[in-house]
Parts: structure tokens; sequence; C-alpha cells
């Protein structure tokens, strides 16, 4: 007898980057108190400043809440039941990656991303952090050649402190929210990106984050300035073992544009999200926000999110500066039991700031997938405009997509758009693409990257191709 | 054309099938051999459209009982796509829009997929704009309709034509077309019709599922086949079909009832 899959046999994915690397790790003991928070500093060797910055924002943690405004549900997180610190045992950032413990090196290639310089991706420089710290960065000279820093954060106190202390916390502060708090107090490593006046980054940045043991909190830092007129496009990549407990990632990411300056950031985030009971997965409650500083400047985000069990996060532009542009472009991917909150914050505060806001939600299994955007326009935003769109697909008639748009307009006259949908894959589209010759598993691909076209279209290209996989994978029924 | 030697291409035997629990297939055969073309009339309800999309492998369709043998090998167990991918194509009564997704990439990977089902080389995007394009003329259809989404927005007619533009390309051995003609006007049902006349030809075999004599005035079947209630009731050549023309169905009720009475051997 003839019998097609069903949608449900083709959503249940076996995770493939599930592995754990044996490797030794130094870790701290678990739980969070101003102690810890000190150690960290101390075993980074960070500067006073950035103690009193950390201490800051932890004090001001202790006084808030956990947020439970955004639909998701999940048990009360212990945070005393977490380390806040863990690293590979190699002491000091090799210089050259034929240093680097081989074990590393293999667990990035067997996740895609070759970092020995045979094999380097020709046009993307690759920061690669492991458990919170960064184990190599390739490409560093030439980079440096045009003046352009890419380096771990904690290389970047040390090397750049200057820059540090004028940006960092600069355009997401110590305060701004409970887990942007507890990231600014126990913040590990992530990327530092300048781009001085001027320069146009000559290849892709691209930072790839692999967590790796199960009982460690992730609070990976990102600070990206683009000075007057440089431009830079950047990419993240993430993903975990599979644990059948929850972590805990709490990430700041941090850009700054100048005028005329251009940043483009783009995630490809496939955290694991959890077996189909919802058992296990990654909590990634992400606080991202680009501020358009200078007049004509313009930030960028798009995000392929298809991992975590929970995520929680909007990536935000504060448009500043006259003329000033941000974007969002969005495919949010949630199946099984995995719970998805995103969206963006636009706040236009200069004269005819424009902001355009795309977002694609697929929501398979039991899962469900709430978009939440603020378009806010502000006293002196004259002209300023807005366009949004969402999109909801579902595949299956067990999920759910919800859409809360806020709009907060301080100008009468402006224009702002908002354009909603939602759709369902059906059986028998399904079969119409069957009967036409073409695979089960294709005929959904082809319908859901149709779906997802306007977002992939701005990633950079080398990930188009790898995001239209990914999204195949996750809902194929045979692992590539 | 009827020649009593030409090979078998289909082979239906006693086909039952239901939708969930109710039975709607109560025994159909059929054989149709290379060269022939087929026309099925009935009822509205009669199972027509349930007897193409069994054929065809739709999910929602249980097979209970019976056999298809297309060129020689078991239909029914393969997957819908490589029954597509070995020549059996269905055109559909209602075709389906499939927004964001492509015409022409779908009618591309859908060329590709049979042609690697022939055992053909895959056509690349040039290649297959020249094919595409001159298949277009067979249906007389503007190359715009290449750049929208499949079937989206599309009118009836648009549809229908969209349908055969994709037999052209499919090149099918077993063409099973589901009131192809409904919804069409004038004009647009002599380009259809011419369409199917021209991809007719001596190895392949049509199955034509309409209501009207007005399409079997243009496209001259072999055989036309009654179904009533999940059977075929009764077959005969074209004249048949001007018999139902003037007699209309009610004398189905009859031959149905007294079927009841003794379930004999039918088809
Ligand atoms: N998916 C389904 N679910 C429930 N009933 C169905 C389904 N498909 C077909 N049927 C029923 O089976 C019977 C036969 O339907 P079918 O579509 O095959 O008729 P048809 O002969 O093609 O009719 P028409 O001439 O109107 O196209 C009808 O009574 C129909 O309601
Ligand atoms: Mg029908």
């Amino acid at each position: 007898m003839a019998s097609s899959a069903t949608v449900g046999d083709l959503v249940s994915q076996p995770y493939k980057y599930g592995f754990v690397t044996d490797i030794e790790t130094e870790k701290i003991a678990k739980g969070l108190s101003e102690d810890v928070v000190r150690l960290i500093s101390a075993k980074k060797n960070e500067p006073a400043f950035l103690l009193d910055f950390r201490l800051r924002s932890y004090r001001q943690w202790l006084q808030m809440e956990e947020p439970d405004w955004a639909s998701l549900g999940h048990p009360p997180i212990d945070y005393q039941e977490i380390i806040y610190y863990a690293a590979p045992k190699q002491q000091e950032k090799k210089a050259s990656l034929d240093e680097v413990d081989p074990k590393l090196l293999e667990t990035f290639e067997k996740l895609g991303i070759p970092l020995s310089e045979q094999k380097r991706l020709s046009n993307v420089a690759v920061d690669a952090v492991f458990d919170s710290v960064s184990i190599a960065t390739t490409y560093r000279e030439k980079l440096a050649e045009h003046g352009v820093i890419f380096c771990s954060i904690s290389e970047a106190v040390k090397d750049h402190a200057d820059l540090i202390e004028k940006y960092l916390g600069t355009v997401v502060p110590g305060n701004d929210n409970y887990f942007a708090a507890l990231n600014s107090a126990v913040f590990s490593d992530g990327s530092f990106v300048f781009i001085p006046k001027g320069v146009e980054c000559p290849m892709e940045l691209s930072t790839y984050f692999r967590i790796n043991s199960g009982d460690t909190g992730q609070f990976e830092r990102t600070l990206i300035v683009a000075e007057e007129g440089a431009s830079v496009s950047y990419l993240e990549g993430c993903t975990a073992p599979m644990f059948d407990t929850n972590q805990l990632h709490a990430a700041v990411v941090e850009l700054v544009a100048l005028d005329d300056a251009s940043i483009k950031y783009s995630t490809v985030q496939n955290w694991y999200a959890g077996d189909e009971n919802g058992k296990g997965g990654i909590y990634n409650f992400v606080t991202k926000r680009g501020q358009c500083r200078g007049d004509r400047s313009h930030i960028s985000w798009t995000q392929v999110e298809t991992g975590s069990a929970i995520t929680w996060k909007y990536p935000s532009c504060v448009l500043q500066g006259a003329d000033s542009v941000g974007e969002f472009y969005s495919v949010a991917l949630t199946n099984n039991r995995q719970q998805a909150d995103t969206g963006t914050k636009m706040i236009h505060v200069g004269p005819r700031t424009r902001s355009t806001i795309v977002s694609k939600g697929i929501s398979a299994g039991h899962s469900s997938n709430s978009y939440r955007g603020l378009v806010q326009l502000g006293p002196k935003a004259v002209g300023a405009r807005n366009y949004s769109q969402c999109d909801s697909m579902l595949i299956g008639d067990q999920a759910a997509a919800n859409t809360y748009p806020y709009i907060r307009s301080q100008q009468p006259d402006a224009r702002i758009e908002h354009e909603a949908s939602t759709c369902r894959i059906s059986a028998d589209q399904l079969f119409y693409l069957q009967s036409r010759g073409i695979a089960f598993e294709e005929a959904v691909s082809m319908m859901v990257s149709g779906f997802c076209r306007d977002v992939f279209n701005q990633l950079p290209m080398e990930f188009a191709a790898e995001a239209d996989k990914l999204l195949a994978l996750k809902l194929e029924g045979s692992v590539g | 054309m009827i020649r009593p030697d030409a090979p078998v291409l289909l082979e239906i035997r006693d086909l039952t099938a239901r939708v969930e629990d109710q039975p709607i297939l109560k025994g159909v055969s059929l054989t149709i051999r290379a060269g022939e073309i087929h026309a099925v009339m009935g009822r509205n309800g009669s199972g027509k459209s349930t007897l193409s999309k069994v054929l065809a492998g739709h999910p929602a369709y249980t097979v209970t009982g019976g056999t298809v043998r297309y060129m020689g090998d078991d239909l029914l167990s393969l997957e819908p796509e490589l029954r597509a991918r070995a020549g059996l194509f269905l055109g559909f009564q209602y075709p389906v829009e499939i927004p964001g997704v492509s015409n022409l990439e779908f009618l591309r990977v859908a060329t590709n997929a049979r042609r690697a089902g022939k055992g053909e080389e895959e056509l690349d995007t040039f290649a297959f704009e020249d094919l595409v394009r001159e298949r277009l003329q067979v249906v007389q259809m503007d190359p715009a309709f290449l750049e929208r989404s499949v079937n989206e927005g599309f009118s009836g007619g648009e549809k229908k034509r969209n349908e055969i533009l994709q037999m052209a390309l499919l090149e099918p051995l077993v063409a099973v077309l589901d009131e192809t003609d409904s919804g069409l006007d004038i004009d647009a049902l002599r380009i259809v019709a011419g369409g199917v006349n021209h991809l007719a030809g001596p190895d392949n075999a049509t199955l034509l599922i309409t209501h009207y004599q007005r399409l079997l005035d243009v496209i001259t079947p072999d055989y036309v086949h009654v179904m009533a209630a999940g059977r075929i009731l009764r077959t005969g050549g074209k004249e048949l079909a001007l018999e139902l023309e003037e007699r209309g169905y009610d004398w189905v009720d009859a031959e149905l009832a007294s079927l009841e009475r003794t379930p004999a051997e039918v088809g």
C-alpha cells in the first residue's frame, strides 16, 4: 500500500549537532554572588571600569524581576544552579591555529565551520566561541590591513580598552532588562568588531557560538561599531549538544552606527530545541539592539531562528540620526513543544527615519510562535515611516501562531503600514506537488522556502543556501 | 485508436476505496491500452474524481481491495511522486494554489523529476526556458504566467490551461484529465482540446472525465464509460455519450437497483 509520510513524521527530526565534545574544562562553582562576578572579572584580568560595570549591573539585577509578559511558559529558573564560567582548559588564546586543541578544531569541522587555513571559507572571517570562550579568529591579519578589528571581547578589553570603555553598555545599559543586567554582570566572551571611518569591511565577518557544557549558562556579549561611512556584514551561527536539562543563554548584542555607516547583522540560530516532549533545550533570552546614532546610518537585522526550547528575542533599532534606516527580517520556525516570542522594536527618534519589518513565523507540531513588535514614533520623528509585514504559516493543526503589533506614535500624519496573513500547508497542496513527481520532503521545503524568500534574500549569499537547507533539515524526513 | 494488440498501459481490477469510513469506489475495472482515448462520464458524486485521485495516490483515500497494474507493475505500492515520474498524470478538477512557489520553478522541478524517471538528463534553467516557451504555445498561454506563484489568483480557465501545460511538459504515458473542460470559454475549450489531441499518440493513452458532449465533439473517444455509485455501470463507443446527452441518467437508477438485488460482475 502506498502511504505517504505525514506532516508529523516530517517534522520530528533528529538534531544533527547534538554531540558533546569530551574536553577538559575549567569551571567555577555554581551559583551567583558578588564574589562570583569579581572572580570572573579577575580571571580575565579586567580593568577597573569593567569590574565596576559588572558590579553595578549585578546590583541592579538583584532589584529586578524576571519578566513574565511574553507568551511563554517555563518552570522557574534557579539562578544558583547555574555555572557562570566554563572554559576549555587551553590557557592562552593561541597565536596560530596549529596550537589549538585538535578536539576543538574537529568540533567546529563537524559543525561545518572549518577553521584550519586550507579549508577556510574563502570570503568569511570566523570567530569561533566554545562555551563562552573565543578559541580562534581567522583572517585577523588581513582585516587589520584595512584597520578592521575583529577579535573576542576579552582580547578587545586587553588591547582596545579605550574603545570598549567608550561603547560598551551605551546601547544596552547594564540595567536595561532582567536578562541584559544578568549578562552585563557575568558575560564571558563574545565578539568585538570595529570598522574605522570610511572603511568597507573587505569580507563577511562571522561568529560561531558552540555550547558544549550541560550545566553552564551562556552569556556572550557582542559589540559592533561602524564609524562614519563604514560598513560591515556580520553573521552569527549557533548550535548546542542535546541534554535533557535546559541551558540558559542570555546574550547581549550592541551595534553602533555613526553617520552614513551601515551594519548588517544576520543570525542563523540552531540551538538544540529539546525533544518532542519538550524535555531539554536552550532557553534563549537575548537582548539585541542597534543604535543608528549618525545621520543616514543603516542597521539591518536578519534572523533565522530554528532552535531553542524557548526564544525571547527582539532585535531592535533606535533610529536617532536623521534619515536613518532600520530593518528587521525574520524567519522563526518552531516545532514540537518549542516556544518562540520574537519580534522587533523600531524606535524612531530622528526626523525622516524609516523602518521595515518582515516577519515570517512557521509553526509545526505543538509549538507556539508569537510575533511581538513595537513601532514607536517620538515627538521629533517628523516624516518617519514604517512598513510591517507579519506572516504566519501553520503546519499541521496543533500549532499556534500569534501576532502582537504595538504602535505608539506621536506623529499624527506618520505613515505606518501593517500587513498580516496566516496560511496553512494543506495536504492537497502537498499532494498536488507530489503528483508532479516532487517528493514529499521537497514539496514541503519548496513551500517553506517560498514563504521565507523575502527574508532569505536578505542573508549574505554564502548563508542563504545554508538557511534554506537548515529549514529543510528541521522539517525533512531524511537527515542529509 | 483501438488496436487490440497494443500494449496494456493501465489495468484496473475490482478496485474498491474509501474515504474515512465511507466506501466510495465499489469495484471499478478498466483496461487502457496504448493509443486509446477513454471518456468517463457520470452524475455528480458518482466517484469519478475519487477514481482519478486513487490512481494518483492521494493519501485521503484508502484502497480496500482490487489491483491496479501500470505498465505491468503494481501501481498502488508506489508513492505518488513515483507514479508521476513513471508517466502517470492527473489533470485536477480543482488545481490547487501554492502561494510563494514560482510557477516556473515548479514546472522545472516537475519536468526534471519526470525526466529522471525516464532516465533522461536534467535540464538546466536555460534549456528549460526554451522548452517551456515552446510548450506554452500548445496551450497558447502568456509567458507572464510563469512568473507568478503556482495557480495563485489564476482564473478557473487559466488554471486548466496550466494543467495542460504541465501535461505538455511531463509527456505522460497515461493522462487522466478530470473535467479539464469545465470552466473553459469556447475558445479556451478548443485550445485545450487541441492541446490534448496534439499530445495524444500511439504510445500513450488518455482518460477524460467530463460531463459534456462538446468536449467529445473535439476529442473523439474510443470508449465511453458511465460511472454510477462507485462502479462503471456501462461501457460503449462514442455513441454512448450521445445517448446520455439525449436520455440523461434516469436509466441509471433502474440499473443500480437491479444490481443491488443481484450483485453481479461489472466492467
Ligand atoms: N475527501 C472526501 N471526504 C468526504 N467525502 C468525499 C471525499 N472525497 C469524495 N467524497 C465523496 O465521494 C463521492 C464521490 O466524489 P467524487 O469527487 O469522486 O465525485 P465526482 O464523480 O468526481 O463528482 P463531480 O462530477 O461532481 O466532480 C461524493 O459523494 C463525495 O462527497
Ligand atoms: Mg469530480
